[in-house]
Formats: C-alpha cells, structure tokens, sequence
C-alpha cells in the first residue's frame, strides 16, 4: 500500500525532516535539532505537531445520536455544554479498548478525534452500533495541528484572534482567510496549547504564519517523550484490547452518573471491576540510576517474583532521567513499592512514582 | 599512533603501542539521535572480535555497541557513562568508549580506512 503524506509533508521535508511510517503515514520523527532540544522548546516555548494522520469523525445528529453515543461511551453526553469536550473510550463488551479519543459536542452533533491506526476499524464499529442513521464523516479534507507550550496561547491568539478565551477541553469554530476552522484548547504534551482543525489547503500556510511568530515544528520522538511525561497514554502501549480502562487507571474518565445504571458497551465488566478491584493496574516507574527500560520489560517484586510488564519506557529530557509507565500486580502499584526491571538479562531496581512525572500547567477557566 | 580505522558497525579505533582506543563514529551519532544512555564493558574484562562490548540509548532505542578488535578492557570512559550527552557532542574524540589491550594487531587490517568509511557510510545511509 502506498504510503500516505499529510498536507504539511512539503514543510516537513523543507524543514530537514527525519521521516518515519507511523499508521501507513509518511511522518516526521525529529528535525535537525533532535528530540531532546525538541522536547525542551515546547515546555519553554511552543512545539508545532503535524497530527493530520490522526481521525476527524464528525456524526451528525440530533436528541436522538446522544442517547445513541451514550449507549457506547461512559459519558454523561446529554448533560455536556456544547463546544465541551470529554476524553473517552470506544469499547468492546468486556471492556477491553478499541482506541481511546477525544469527543466534544457541537451544534450539529460530535466531533470524535481518533488515533491514526484505528479510525478506519473505529468508523466501522461505530457506523454499524448506529446501524448508519446518522451521517458520518471521516474528514479527508482537514489537517489537524497542535501547538503547544507556554507561548502557544499568545502565538496562536494572533493568527486567530479569541482562542485565548477558550477553556481547557472546550473548542469553537474560528474564522481564519475565509474558512472555518475548529479549535480546542487541549493536547498531549501535558502543556497549556491547542489542536486545530483547518482544511488541508489552508494548513501549510496556517502552520507558516505560526512559526514565523517563534513556535517550531515538533516531531514524534519529543511527542512520544512529552507524553510520557505528562503520563498520559498511548494506544497500542498503555492501551488495548486486553485492558480496561479501570486498569489503565483512567477510572476519571468514566462520568460517575453512568456508573450507578451502565447502560454502555462495556458497563458491566468496568462496573463490576470497579466494585472487586482489577487484578493489574497501570502505574508511573522510574528505574534508579539512567537506565531505561522499554516496552515489554518484565517487572519483578524484591523477591524477583513477576509482577508485570512496562508499556512505554524512555528518557524524559524535563525529568533529566529515565521514566516509564507499565502494568503491576494490585498488591505492588502503591507510590514509593520498590521493584526490578529486567534489562538485557539483569535485573535493576526501580520505583513505582506517582504520574505525571511532570507537574502540568493548563488552563483552567480564563478571567 | 596508528592511523584511525573503521568497522562496519560504525565504531572507530585507533592504535598506541599495544592499547587501542574504541568509539562511535560521528556518522553512528547521527543515526542514534540524542543519546541518553550509555553501558560499557567492565575494566578487566575479555571482548572478542565483532562481540557486543556495549549499549546506547537514544530516547527512542536501545544499540549494541560491538568490539572491532579482540582484547582486554584496560580502560572506560566514566564520563560518558554519567553524561551520555557528551557522545553527541565529541564522538570521535572526547568521547571515546573503551581502550582494549590487543591480543593481534592484525585484526585491524580488515577494518576500513576514512576514506572508506566515509564512502561505506553514506552507502548505508542513503
């Protein structure tokens, strides 16, 4: 299959781009000042991301497509604002995760942002849960852009004036050279930023404007470290079909007034998991000294019994250190439990810490 | 001093009298990225030809780091194992790796001169 470019890959290569395939995409892995530098300009400044591989669904509809969303996420959808977004699951009967998304209420239905690798399988569940009565698109015509970092509210304000006023998980619709473009105030880097919307013919010249007024380009690798970091999730990594989201520890996530009926796919195993515990359950690791430890490290307790397996694993540049997240034993996720990681045979002693390893700073409520 | 010489894995190393002195090369850096980790073998130790003799990590991968030569470690560069940021910054000077006593001199003539690394590296980048 022929691999697919985003609207911004000219700009990517101009900009010395290392390319990688991400979920069949031609995508920038890192530029030429590398991912730690990368990673550092965002938290002092503002990263551009280039997360046009991502899925944009819309659905449209009425009453009618709540009631129905709210037989399939563990959402309080019919009490959401408009412009309001939630974090949230598509998931099978046992509870086990298709992807893991972002959904916000617009005037005419949902916007459902999706995880590349997944859209097309979650346009499929989806549209046939719905039994294709409402109308569905998964955009080919938008970019999706994300600025990030302190300076983004200020940088961003001035290519499309307003989004200052813009809460932490909500978005609206802005005018930008005769176009529409939809913003949230949100991201994935664990700072104050935006994803932005915009048609795929307006996106290299939108994304110019913002470098031009001091944010850069940003590739996966610095994503990838920012994340974890912020100690947020990856689908593929911390989540997937064999974990719920109660032992992904994203219990938060699940609106409580949907707890007490269910009524979604999956409600009754993360009911029941709620109420007797989850055997395993995701947690913050940092291995002492420098070493890293990568995905699929086996964890092993002080008597170097197995205990459970890390997810995600690097450097995080802002930490100044090694970090990772992974699954444990109940019985070994508390704060400060000693353990060991299995590293090219050896085994190092590490420590279950709390997430995130770095202190968030978003923007709450504005005035 | 001998002249440098080139393996194939992208390590360099350079003879005095008996003691020959291993790193990666700067070409090797730029394939890694930044790196962030780095384990070497023990002072006192036995490497053998082409064997693994090491690890670097960049953020987003772990590579072995093989031995062109055959000997005994006779030294490690702490430095590098306590700031790994300094391969980046020196790989091909002040941040050498190890230095190995030689069993046999003559396993340097296999390995490539600048000259032909340079031509094999960018062969095997491109």
């Amino acid at each position: 299959m022929e691999i697919k470019k985003t609207s911004l890959n000219k700009l990517h290569q101009d900009s010395q781009a290392k390319f990688v395939e991400f979920a069949g995409y031609e995508m920038p892995i890192q530029y030429s000042k590398g991912v730690i530098e990368e990673h550092k300009f965002t938290r002092s400044h503002a990263g551009i991301f280039d997360v046009s591989h991502m899925g944009q669904l819309f659905i449209y509809g009425n009453e009618n497509l709540t009631s129905d969303l709210e037989k399939i996420f563990p959402l309080d959808l019919k009490n959401l604002q408009q412009n309001c977004s939630k974090y949230s699951f598509l998931m099978n009967e046992e509870a086990g995760i298709y992807d893991d998304l972002i959904i916000t209420k617009l005037e005419d239905g949902y916007l459902i942002i999706l995880n590349a690798a997944c859209k097309e399988k979650d346009f499929e569940i989806l549209s046939n849960i719905l039994s294709k009565k409402y109308k569905m698109e998964l955009s080919n015509d938008r970019a999706l852009v994300a600025i990030q970092g302190p300076k983004a509210v200020e940088i961003l304000n001035e290519t499309i004036n307003g989004v200052k006023n813009l809460s932490f998980m909500t978005g609206d619709w802005f005018d930008y050279s005769g176009q529409k473009l939809f913003v949230t105030r949100s991201g994935y880097t664990g700072e104050d930023g935006f994803e932005v919307s915009i048609l795929n013919d307006l996106a290299e010249e939108f994304t110019k404007s913002l470098i031009k007024k001091g944010a850069e380009l940003i590739g996966l690798g610095a994503r990838d470290t920012l994340r974890l970091e912020a100690g947020l999730c990856l689908y593929g990594h911390e989540l997937d079909l064999n974990k719920t989201p109660v032992e992904a520890n994203l219990k938060w996530a699940i609106s409580k007034e949907r707890l007490s009926n269910g009524g979604f796919v999956g409600s009754d195993k993360i009911i029941n998991q709620i109420k007797e515990g989850a055997k395993q359950i995701r947690v913050g690791i940092k291995p002492e000294g420098r070493l890293i430890a990568r995905e699929k490290t086996k964890i092993f307790n002080e008597t170097e019994l197995p205990i459970g397996e890390i997810t995600s694993g690097t450097f995080g540049p802002s930490i100044n250190g090694p970090i990772a997240m992974g699954y444990v034993d109940k019985e070994f996720s508390k704060i400060d439990t000693k353990i060991l990681l299995e590293v090219r045979g050896k085994k190092h002693p590490a420590n279950i810490c709390k997430l995130p390893f770095y202190k968030k700073s978003y923007v709450k409520g504005v005035n | 001093m001998s002249e440098v010489k080139f393996s194939k894995e992208h390590e360099w190393i350079i003879l005095e009298g008996d003691v020959a002195t291993i790193g990666i090369t700067q070409h090797a850096t730029e394939m890694l990225g930044d790196i962030v980790f780095a384990e070497l073998p023990e002072k006192g130790s036995n490497v053998e030809k082409d064997g693994t003799a090491g690890v670097v990590e960049s953020t987003k991968a772990a590579s072995d780091v093989y031995t062109p030569v055959s000997g005994e470690v006779v030294d490690i560069n702490q430095a590098i194992v306590d700031d790994p940021a300094k391969i980046n910054e020196d790989p091909e000077g002040t941040a050498w790796f190890f230095k190995l006593k030689m069993k046999d001199i003559s396993e340097l003539d296999s390995l490539m001169n600048k000259e032909e690394y340079d031509k094999f590296a960018k062969e095997s980048s491109s």
